[in-house]
């Protein structure tokens, strides 16, 4: 069966979610070889074989850290180069797109970005995308070349699937393009305890219409009655009520979650663009003309301030 | 010595309008109107930064489309960019990512450059690869999606805010820098830039001029294939409440009926 190689994502080897959704993916398509890289990679294996990985692929150096993408690029074209695989998929983060793409210019390929589904077709995988703020379902194929193809989070079931996941060594040599771009400072994201925004199954977002960074904790306090995480619009962004790392929309972090709750949020094309491919969308804005209201499974027009804080009382009582 | 600028641009069709595609599956862009992407304006605005902060520095605009994509030249001129190339050749239309950066690749060696910039991602396509993609073609450092960006002694330093962590990056001149919308507002063409985009040079170049063959671009060209584009049902209309004191509870009732609590 053919191999198909998956660029792992992982913090000191904490596997993410969209990375095993990846392997559900490519096991449609052949038999998955992980990549993984830096601090940690060995530590991905266990996890990365319990989800159907054949074999873990891994490397560590100082490279990884001190410059931006490009030595990661090196490794998974030493990879691609050892497996020669059916395929290449790599979650749809902005590095991960990135090192895709570098990858395909590298192979010759074509690239498909942000696919939010993958079956296998007489002529190599097809992927499903979302085009124009999710107005259009395509079906795209890479037709030159080993497709290279970047898949958004929640676009497949995580599953377990034990295979052997053997850990092996991957030799790259850095090109003189890798020491490029240097990192000279990181500051890590404080982590707030919440879910990651990409990968949560529930979002609960506001907008311009909580009024005030001291107004945020009213959102804050119903995502936490569902264990959810925590969005904003970019005008809620823009006035400093909110991190920009917590943007939802065209511009910030596109979510497809199984609930997306939007409060004082107005709706716009570019905020549509990161979450109309929720599966479930509720709002609550005072104005009933409010053009979220046109995507709603369920709408309430009215105050957030009233609304909000009733229903996350109503959801604590319920579940005791 | 001179800092030459190139501001690579592109042309879109309105975000706000009814885009479509056509029957040979590539965008519709005679229903809607088209503009410069607004991502785009980003690039311009700190191109222009950069330049004002150099003793002498001149900002070239570059677009790979169709005739009207000249629009999105002069918008870019009339912000204050010095002159603009405009790439158009019939055998363009179609071209996936991997041709449009081959065109965009060649016209930039051809233009001569110190330093690319673009935006973080069109705002059809929505890709965000092309930045990167143009970088490896070019052979030049990536410094990719800042949200804050300084060019100082041939070097390019910059913010860039990631998933994980914020980065602080650096690279020497001739590099590929990429902005966000975080960069710094874009500012509005005055009349006087308006005027003045008029007499702005735009040259006009075709595929014979960069040594293409027709083959590498367009749709026939393409890395990729589209095979089907379907508009996504509406959605079902929702159920909608005015919240008369039990908003929230009845909120919770259709929470729960979902399963979600
Ligand atoms: C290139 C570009 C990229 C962009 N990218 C993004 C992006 O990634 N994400 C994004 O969100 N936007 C983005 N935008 C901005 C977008 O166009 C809108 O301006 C923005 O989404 C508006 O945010 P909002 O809905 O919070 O504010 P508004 O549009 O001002 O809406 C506020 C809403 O709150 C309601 N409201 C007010 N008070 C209350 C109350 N007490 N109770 C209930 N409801 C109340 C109002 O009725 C209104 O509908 C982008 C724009 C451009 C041009
Ligand atoms: C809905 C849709 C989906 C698509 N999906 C794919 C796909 O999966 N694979 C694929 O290969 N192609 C795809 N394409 C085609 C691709 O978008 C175009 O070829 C495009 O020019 C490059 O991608 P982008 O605009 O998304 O670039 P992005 O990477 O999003 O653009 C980043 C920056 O590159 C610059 N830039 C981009 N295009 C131009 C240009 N023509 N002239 C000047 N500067 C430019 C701008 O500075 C822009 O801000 C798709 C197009 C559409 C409309």
């Amino acid at each position: 069966m053919a191999e198909v190689l998956v660029y792992v994502d992982h913090v000191d080897g904490a596997v993410r979610k969209p990375t095993l959704e990846l392997l559900t993916l490519a096991r449609r398509i052949g038999e998955p070889v992980a990549v993984a890289l830096g601090a940690g990679a060995e530590a991905t294996a266990a996890v990365l074989a319990e989800h159907g990985a054949v074999k873990v692929l891994t490397a560590d150096a100082p490279e990884f850290t001190e410059y931006l993408v490009v030595p990661k690029v090196d490794a998974l074209q030493a990879a691609y180069d050892a497996v020669s695989p059916a395929a290449v998929l790599v979650p749809s983060s902005a590095e991960g797109k990135e090192i895709a793409a570098r990858l395909a210019v590298r192979i010759g390929s074509g690239i498909i970005t942000d696919a939010t589904d993958l079956e296998a077709g007489d002529e190599g995988p097809v992927a499903t995308q979302a085009a124009f703020a999710a107005s259009f379902t395509t079906k795209s194929r890479v037709s030159k070349g080993t497709p290279v193809i970047t898949v958004k989070p929640n676009s497949a079931p995580v599953e377990a699937a034990p295979a052997a996941g053997t850990v092996e060594a991957l030799a790259v040599t850095f090109g003189a393009l890798a020491t490029g771009t240097k990192v000279t400072g990181r500051t890590p994201r404080e982590s707030t305890g919440r879910p990651e925004l990409t990968e949560a199954a529930i979002v609960v977002s506001g907008g311009r219409g909580v009024n005030g960074a001291e107004n945020f904790h009213i959102i804050e306090a119903l995502a936490d009655s569902l264990g959810a995480a925590v969005g904003a619009s970019r005008a809620a962004v823009d006035a400093g009520w909110y991190p920009h790392s917590n943007q939802v929309g065209q511009t910030g972090k596109s979510v497809s979650p199984q609930l997306y709750i939007a409060s004082g949020i107005s709706g716009a094309i570019q905020h549509r663009a990161g979450m109309q491919t929720s599966k479930t969308i509720v709002a609550i804005n005072k104005d009933a003309e409010a053009p979220i209201f046109d995507l709603v499974d369920y709408g309430v027009v009215g105050d957030l301030f009233a609304v909000v804080p009733q229903l996350t009382e109503e959801i604590k009582a319920r579940k005791g | 010595m001179s800092l030459r600028i190139v501001v690579c641009v592109k042309y879109v069709p309105d975000a706000t309008g009814d885009r479509q595609f056509t029957e040979d599956l590539t965008v519709n862009r005679d229903d809607v109107d088209g503009l410069l992407s607004e991502l785009d304006e980003y690039a311009v605005e700190q191109a222009l930064q950069i330049a004002e902060e150099a003793d002498d520095a001149e900002i070239t605009v570059l677009t790979v489309g169709p005739e009207d994509a000249k629009d999105a030249l002069r918008k870019a001129l009339s912000m204050g960019a010095d002159k603009a190339i405009h790439v158009e050749d019939d055998d363009l239309h179609g071209s996936d990512v991997m041709g449009t950066s081959l065109v965009l690749a060649k016209a930039i060696e051809k233009a001569g450059y110190d330093l690319v910039i673009t935006g973080m991602a069109s705002t059809d396509g929505t890709m965000g690869v092309l930045p990167a993609i143009l970088a490896e073609r070019l052979g030049v450092p990536q410094v990719t999606l800042l949200s804050e960006v300084k060019v100082e002694d041939g070097t390019v330093t910059g913010r860039r805010d990631g998933d994980t962590a914020s980065e602080q990056l650096e690279a020497s001149l001739p590099a590929l820098v990429s902005v966000t919308d975080q960069s710094g507002e874009a500012r509005y063409p005055s009349f006087k830039g308006i005027m003045a985009a008029k007499k702005k040079p735009v040259e006009s170049w075709d595929l014979s001029d960069l040594d293409l063959e027709s083959d590498e671009v367009g749709l026939e060209g393409s890395w990729t294939a589209v095979d089907s584009a379907a508009q996504r049902p509406a959605r079902t209309a929702g159920t909608i409440v005015k919240d008369e004191g039990e908003g929230g509870k009845q909120l919770a009732e259709f929470l729960a009926g979902q399963k979600f609590i």
